[in-house]
C-alpha cells in the first residue's frame, strides 16, 4: 500500500495542489484577491464539492437527483447551530461530524425507498424530500424559523475549506476506481444488465447517494461558517438546480469537468452580479443555447489525467 | 361538520385549477416524456394576459378567457418548437434541463419588464354568492367550476373522438408506429402543446381573478404541485390528471384549515412521496412491464 502511494503520478497531484494553494495564499496576502474577490473564491470552493458529489450520484451512478440543496441545509444548519455554542474549531469539527450523521441518515431515509424510482419520478422524489427538509427548517424553533440563523462565527479559513475541497475530489474520483464505484458505473450503463451480472443496485446505489450527501453536507457546514447567516430560502429547489446545472455544464461522469464549471460559472456570475434585472434571463438563455449545441458539457466525459500527460510527454520524446 | 363541508368546496375550487394545469403536464409527459417545468410559467402568462386584456381594453370574461388560452397555447407551441424540438431524441436530463432553462427565461422576462410587484385585477364578475345547506358557493368559485367541466368534456372529446386525438393516441402508444401510418408526429406533439398550454392559460385567468393577483414567481410552486397531481392520477391519464388536481386541492385546503398553513406545501410532497412509494404508476396509470 505504501509503495503505491508514492508514485510518480501521486507526487505530481501533490506539486499541483500545493502549487495552487500557495499561489491563492499569496495572492490573498498581497491583496490581489480582496475580500469581494475572496467571497467569490469561497463560493466557488463550495460549489466545487457540491458539484463534484453531485457528479458521483448522476454522473457515475446515474441516479438524477434535485434534492442536493436538502443535504447541503442540514449541513449548514448542523454546523451553524453547534457552532454557535461552541464557537471554536473544534465546535466546527463537531458540527461537520454531526452534520455527516445526521444527512447520511437523511440520505438513507430518503434513498431507500426513492432509488427504485426511474428518472424523472426519482428526480421529483429526491426535490420533494428536499423541500420537505426545508420546510422543517423552517417550521422548527432550534433553527430560528423563517428568519434564519445569525450570528454564527466564521470559522471557515481558506486553509480549512481548500482542505475539505481537495478531500471531497479525492473522494470522488477514487470512488469511481473501488468496488462500489465499478458497481455503480454498471447501474449507470445498464441497470438491468448489471442486477443480471448479480451487482446488489439498491445497496450500490444508496452507497453513492450517502457519500453524495455526506460531502453535500460538509460543503453546508463549511458555508455556514464562512458567510454567518442562514435563510431557509437559500436552499430551494432553485439551489439544487444551480448545482445540477453546474454538473451537466461541465460534462456528466467527469468530475474535472465539475471542478472547471464550477469555477466557469462562479466567475460569470461575479461579473453577472452588476447586471441583476437580466442575469437570470442570460442564466436561463445560456442553459438553453448550451443544451441545444453542447448537450454533452464542456468537457463531456474528459478527465484530466496525469498518468496521460506523462505518456504524451514520453511518446514525444521517443518520437524525437 | 359545515365548516368541513365549506373547505371542501373550496378546496375544490383550487383543485380544478391544479387539475387544468396537470393536464398539460399529464399530456405532454405521456406524449414526450418530458416533465415540463416551464408549464407553470405559462399558467403565470395567462394570469398576466388576464390582467391586460382586462385592464387596459375592458374585455368581459369570455372573451378573456379565449384571448388568454389563445395567446398560451401559441406560446406553448413556441417553446415546443424553438427549445424542445431539437432535443427529441437527447436524453431526458438534457431536456429536463433545457425545460428549467426556458422556465428562468419566461419568469425572469416577465420580471424585467413588469417588476416584482404584485398586480390585482379589475372587478369583473359579480360578488353574489349562493348558500347550499350549510355550504357558501361564491360566484368565482362557480365559474371556475363550470369552466373546468366545459373544458374537460371538451378535452375528452377532442382526445377521443376528433382524428387528432387519435394521432395524440398513437403517438404516446408508440411514436415510430405512428409515424409508420402516417401520423405526422411533429404536428402531433405541437398540437399537444397547445392543448395543454390552452389550458394552464384558462387556469391563470382563474386563478388571477380567484386571489385577485398576477406575479412573476407565481407559476413554479403551483406547477410543481399539478405535476404532483399529474403523478397522482397516473401520469399521461386525463381523468387521472382531474382526479389528482381535485384531490390535492381538497388536501393542501385542510391542512390549511386544520393544521398549520406553514405545512401546507409540504402535506402536497409527502402526498407525492407516499404515492411513488406505493403505486409509482398513479391512480389510473398503467403498470408498465419492464423490458431488457
Amino acid at each position: 500500500m505504501a509503495k503505491q502511494l508514492y508514485t510518480r503520478t501521486n507526487m505530481i497531484w501533490t506539486a499541483i495542489v500545493l502549487s495552487i494553494f500557495a499561489v491563492l495564499t499569496l495572492l490573498m496576502q498581497t491583496g490581489m484577491i480582496n475580500s469581494y474577490y475572496e467571497s467569490t473564491l469561497f463560493t466557488i470552493c463550495v460549489n466545487i464539492i457540491l458539484a463534484v458529489s453531485l457528479n458521483l450520484i448522476v454522473g457515475i451512478c446515474g441516479q438524477f437527483s434535485l434534492g442536493h440543496a436538502g443535504f447541503m441545509a442540514i449541513g449548514a444548519y448542523v454546523a451553524g447551530i453547534v457552532t454557535r455554542y461552541i464557537p471554536t474549531y473544534g465546535g466546527l469539527f463537531i458540527g461537520i461530524l454531526l452534520g455527516f450523521v445526521i444527512s447520511a441518515i437523511a440520505a438513507i431515509i430518503v434513498s431507500v425507498p426513492t432509488l427504485r424510482l426511474r428518472g424523472d419520478y426519482l428526480a421529483i422524489a429526491t426535490l420533494g424530500f428536499s423541500e420537505i427538509i426545508r420546510i422543517c427548517i423552517q417550521n422548527m424553533k432550534i433553527t430560528n424559523g423563517a428568519a434564519g440563523l445569525t450570528g454564527i462565527p466564521q470559522l471557515t479559513t481558506w486553509p480549512i475549506l481548500f482542505l475539505a475541497v481537495v478531500i471531497s475530489i479525492i473522494i470522488c474520483t477514487n470512488f469511481v476506481r473501488s468496488v462500489p464505484g465499478r458497481a455503480a458505473i454498471a447501474i449507470n450503463d445498464d441497470e438491468i444488465a448489471a442486477e443480471a451480472m448479480g451487482i446488489n443496485t439498491t445497496k450500490y446505489k444508496v452507497i453513492a447517494f450517502v457519500i453524495g450527501a455526506i460531502l453535500a453536507s460538509l460543503a453546508g457546514s463549511l458555508f455556514a461558517n464562512y458567510f454567518y447567516v442562514l435563510n431557509p430560502n437559500q436552499f430551494t429547489f432553485n439551489k439544487s438546480i444551480d448545482i445540477l446545472v453546474i454538473v451537466v455544464f461541465g460534462g456528466m461522469g467527469s468530475m474535472s469537468a465539475s471542478v472547471l464549471a464550477a469555477i466557469v460559472l462562479g466567475i460569470l456570475n461575479m461579473y453577472l452580479q452588476q447586471f441583476t434585472d437580466i442575469r437570470m434571463i442570460i442564466y436561463g438563455a445560456t442553459l438553453i443555447l448550451m443544451m441545444i449545441f453542447r448537450p454533452q458539457g464542456i468537457l463531456g466525459t474528459w478527465e484530466f489525467s496525469v498518468d496521460r500527460l506523462l505518456n504524451k510527454m514520453k511518446r514525444k520524446k521517443e518520437a524525437v | 361538520m359545515s365548516q368541513f363541508l365549506q373547505q371542501v368546496v373550496n378546496g375544490l375550487s383550487l383543485g380544478s385549477i391544479y387539475a387544468l394545469v396537470a393536464l398539460g403536464y399529464t399530456m405532454v409527459y405521456g406524449i414526450i416524456k418530458l416533465i415540463n417545468f416551464a408549464h407553470g410559467d405559462i399558467y403565470m402568462i395567462g394570469a398576466y394576459t388576464a390582467f391586460f386584456v382586462t385592464t387596459y381594453l375592458g374585455m368581459s370574461f369570455i372573451p378573456a378567457l379565449l384571448v388568454c388560452m389563445i395567446v398560451c397555447g401559441i406560446l406553448g407551441v413556441g417553446i415546443e418548437r424553438i427549445a424542445y424540438k431539437p432535443l427529441r431524441k437527447a436524453p431526458r436530463i438534457t431536456a429536463l434541463i433545457t425545460a428549467i432553462g426556458v422556465s428562468y427565461v419566461i419568469e425572469y422576462t416577465m420580471q424585467f419588464f413588469m417588476g416584482t410587484s404584485v398586480k390585482t385585477y379589475p372587478k369583473m364578475l359579480p360578488d353574489i354568492s349562493w348558500q347550499i345547506g350549510a355550504v357558501k358557493i361564491s360566484y368565482i368559485q362557480m365559474v371556475i367550476f363550470t369552466v373546468t367541466i366545459v373544458l374537460m368534456v371538451l378535452l375528452t372529446f377532442i382526445i377521443h373522438k376528433t382524428k387528432i386525438g387519435r394521432a395524440m393516441r398513437a403517438v404516446s402508444a408508440d411514436e415510430n408506429g405512428a409515424k409508420l401510418m402516417g401520423i405526422s408526429v411533429d404536428n402531433t406533439i405541437s398540437i399537444t402543446f397547445l392543448i395543454g398550454s390552452a389550458l394552464a392559460g384558462a387556469a391563470g385567468m382563474l386563478v388571477g381573478l380567484y386571489y385577485n393577483s398576477a406575479s412573476p414567481l407565481m407559476g413554479m410552486v403551483p406547477g410543481l404541485k399539478a405535476f404532483v397531481a399529474a403523478v397522482f392520477g397516473g401520469i399521461g391519464s386525463i381523468p387521472g390528471a382531474l382526479v389528482g388536481g381535485l384531490f390535492i386541492g381538497v388536501a393542501e385546503t385542510m391542512v390549511v384549515a386544520y393544521g398549520s398553513s406553514l405545512y401546507r406545501d409540504a402535506i402536497v410532497y409527502i402526498i407525492l412521496i407516499i404515492v411513488l412509494i406505493v403505486k409509482p404508476a398513479g391512480l389510473f396509470g398503467k403498470n408498465e412491464r419492464e423490458k431488457v
